[in-house]
């Protein structure tokens, strides 16, 4: 079984979402066993991109610190293959697909299995054109992780049908960041993803309040909280580590009340 | 690559969230229908020749052609259009599509202000609700611009995000777009972004170099040898070149900007410094570092500040279909006070860079020979900047 699947065995999902090198890659490497330890099941790490146009202002912000403190592609790589020596947290790279193209998409999907990487998110890269990445993925042995939207509709059958390790289910039209309202109908577009695959559906996109997750979880398979995290990182900078942990544990308990309520 | 749509050899693509696809494939199927619509058609003839004041003129511009002592140079005046620029043919027809697609508002990203304006001006006439995404620099580089968009109804969001100018505009109108698409059309300024937009910015241009074949075969009896024009986003070169690609004896010359000069990082060159990259929804050529972050890049016209091209041009450029050359900003503001005072017409900065390369290329060709240069744009907007770059402060 792969790590990812290992992080939906039995149990409801609490993935935790950090832009890497954000103020800087100590903080990062510092923080994600503390996360881990704190209960989150999945740790997606952004490589920062100079223009993510997926992204609202929070992550945005996140992406400009960690390039001006620095940050690159093989820095991350690095980090990555120092934590693996400590940690069985299942790890998955989100970016943009120009870093990915542009480093060489065999050569970052070899190095992204070599540092312990498990798969990779690339909001910029469709069902359409998922073969730009899908065969060095496959070839790498790691996952290329599909999304859903509330547009995807019809489309969301032959997705989820090639779906592999997760499928992050977006909850809301318009870029990361805080809501203080979901209105997608999720729990019927899980349905509709789990009359086709078995495929561990999680939530992402606008979750911050525990009751959120709580809510979004009894739905799902597990909930993706970036921007209420990356908005601690930003408050408390390198001092990020209590206050993003004490987080993660209040959001991972609300997971954990959804799986006793799943409808 | 299988399900990949909208390719130009290794270029192009739809690589764009998921939110968006049934967005653009909603608009794919709208176009696909009505270009072969004759309604449709029709309706957008007369606005072109109605509202816009098509056809623009082919211009024979004799004293400069003396002053050049080489080929024979005609100027398709695209600044004559209403608006002012070529921007015009693309959004009359985007927004007549937005209408038959039920749309109710349409959004655009602007550079120097002539798309935004032209946008807002097509949204005033078709009754539509119109925002505009301008990057801070650009707000500040092209006020008059600004205003004149909020004069026709349009709201202006200054872009503070990134490099605060053109690309930063995309990015931010893209975001917008995947916020709400239900009765809201991206009406997008040149022949880039995801499939079809290139294909559809491309065909409502066209008309460009139909009409210069059209005109020049009255007036010369024969093809020209060059074309040429600016290029950003490639939107007014590809209308003035598509017609020609398949007539080989016509070389297609585009001309970008290469600000400070294409040694110094300060420049927007992408054919010449840029390498295959994917962005803003494409597979093209974009100015970037070897980790893939797009690189700032900087030209005095607002217009030509974009760190990529159309997947077309891309394409153009790598089969050798069409040549690119960088022209400076020293050069382009020479050309544009060249042009007012040769021939009494003021070119937009933008255009002005195509002008530089025909000053260039004129007296080396014979005289028997003959050059098109698209004057993509008038130059009002620019003035204040120029007497800036002079060193003259004036009010505009």
């Amino acid at each position: 079984m792969s790590r990812i699947s290992k992080a939906f065995e039995n149990k409801k999902a609490f993935i935790a979402f950090v832009t890497g090198g954000d103020p800087d890659i100590e903080t990062t490497e510092a923080l994600i066993p503390q996360m881990a330890a704190a209960g989150a099941d999945l740790i997606e790490i952004g490589i920062p991109f100079s223009d993510p146009i997926a992204e609202g202002v929070v992550i945005q912000e996140a992406d400009v610190r960690a390039l001006q403190s620095g940050t690159t592609t093989d820095k991350l790589f690095d980090m990555v293959k120092r934590l693996r020596e400590k940690t069985d947290v299942p790890m998955v790279f989100m970016t943009y697909v120009n870093p990915i193209y542009t480093y060489g998409t065999e050569k970052f999907t070899r190095k992204c299995a070599e540092c312990g990487i498990d798969g990779i998110i690339v909001p910029d890269v469709p069902f359409e054109e998922r073969e730009e990445v899908s065969g060095a993925c496959a070839a790498a042995g790691i996952e290329l992780i599909s999304m859903i939207a509330p547009t995807s509709k019809e489309r969301i059958d032959m997705i989820a049908r090639q779906a592999k390790g997760f499928l992050y289910c977006v909850s809301s039209l318009g870029v990361t960041g805080v809501r203080s309202k979901i209105t997608t109908d999720i729990g019927a577009m899980v349905r509709q993803v789990k009359a086709v695959s078995d495929i561990p559906c999680a939530i992402g996109f606008g979750i911050a309040t525990p009751e959120q997750a709580q809510e979004m979880a009894s739905h799902s398979d597990g909930v993706i909280v970036g921007s209420a995290i990356v908005k601690l990182i930003a408050k408390y900078g390198r001092d990020c580590v209590k206050p993003v942990c004490d987080y993660v544990k209040e959001m991972k308990a609300a997971v954990v009340v959804a799986e006793g309520k799943t409808a | 690559m299988e399900g990949s749509k909208g390719r130009y050899g290794l270029y192009g693509g739809q690589y764009i969230p998921e939110t968006l696809m049934p967005a653009v494939q909603e608009l794919e199927e709208a176009y696909e229908k009505y270009k072969n619509d004759a309604e449709f058609q029709r309706e957008l003839k007369e606005l072109m020749e109605k509202y816009a004041g098509r056809p623009s003129l082919l211009y024979y511009a004799e004293k400069m052609t003396k002053d050049l002592g080489g080929a024979k140079v005609y100027l398709k005046r695209e600044d004559l259009n209403h608006t002012g620029s070529h921007k015009i043919n693309n959004v009359l027809g985007q927004v007549l599509l937005a209408k038959k697609m039920g749309k109710t508002r349409v959004i655009a990203e602007t550079g120097a202000g002539q798309h935004g304006v032209a946008t807002a001006t097509a949204a005033a006439l078709m009754g539509m609700e119109c925002e505009i995404f301008m990057g801070k620099e650009d707000t500040d580089r092209q006020a008059l611009n600004c205003y004149r968009m909020e004069l026709l109804g349009a709201k202006v969001h200054p872009v503070t995000s990134g490099t605060m100018t053109l690309k930063d505009a995309v990015n931010e109108t893209m975001r917008e777009w995947t916020s709400r698409m239900d009765d809201t059309l991206y009406v997008l300024g040149s022949v880039m972004g995801p499939h079809p937009f290139p294909m559809i910015v491309r065909d409502f241009q066209k008309v460009i170099g139909q009409e210069i074949k059209e005109q020049l075969m009255a007036a010369e009896g024969k093809l020209p040898d060059a074309v040429i024009a600016c290029v950003g986003g490639g939107s007014n070169a590809m209308g003035a070149f598509y017609e020609f690609i398949p007539d080989t004896s016509v070389r297609l010359i585009g001309c970008e900007a290469a600000g400070l000069g294409v040694d110094n990082p300060k420049n927007a060159a992408t054919i010449a410094n840029g390498s295959v990259g994917i962005f803003h929804g494409m597979k093209s050529l974009f100015c970037q570092d070897e980790y893939g972050q797009i690189a700032p890049v900087y030209s005095i016209s607002a217009g030509l500040d974009y760190p990529g091209i159309g997947p077309e041009h891309a394409n153009l450029a790598e089969t050798g279909r069409a040549q690119y050359v960088p022209i400076t900003d020293d050069e382009a503001v020479e050309a544009f006070e060249y042009l007012s005072r040769m021939e009494g017409i003021i070119p937009a900065i933008e255009s002005a860079h195509a002008i530089a390369y025909a000053k260039k290329l004129a007296p080396s060709m014979g005289k028997d020979q003959i050059i098109v240069v698209n004057i993509s744009g008038r130059g009002d907007k620019d003035v204040a900047a120029i007497a800036r770059y002079r060193g003259v402060e004036i009010f505009d």
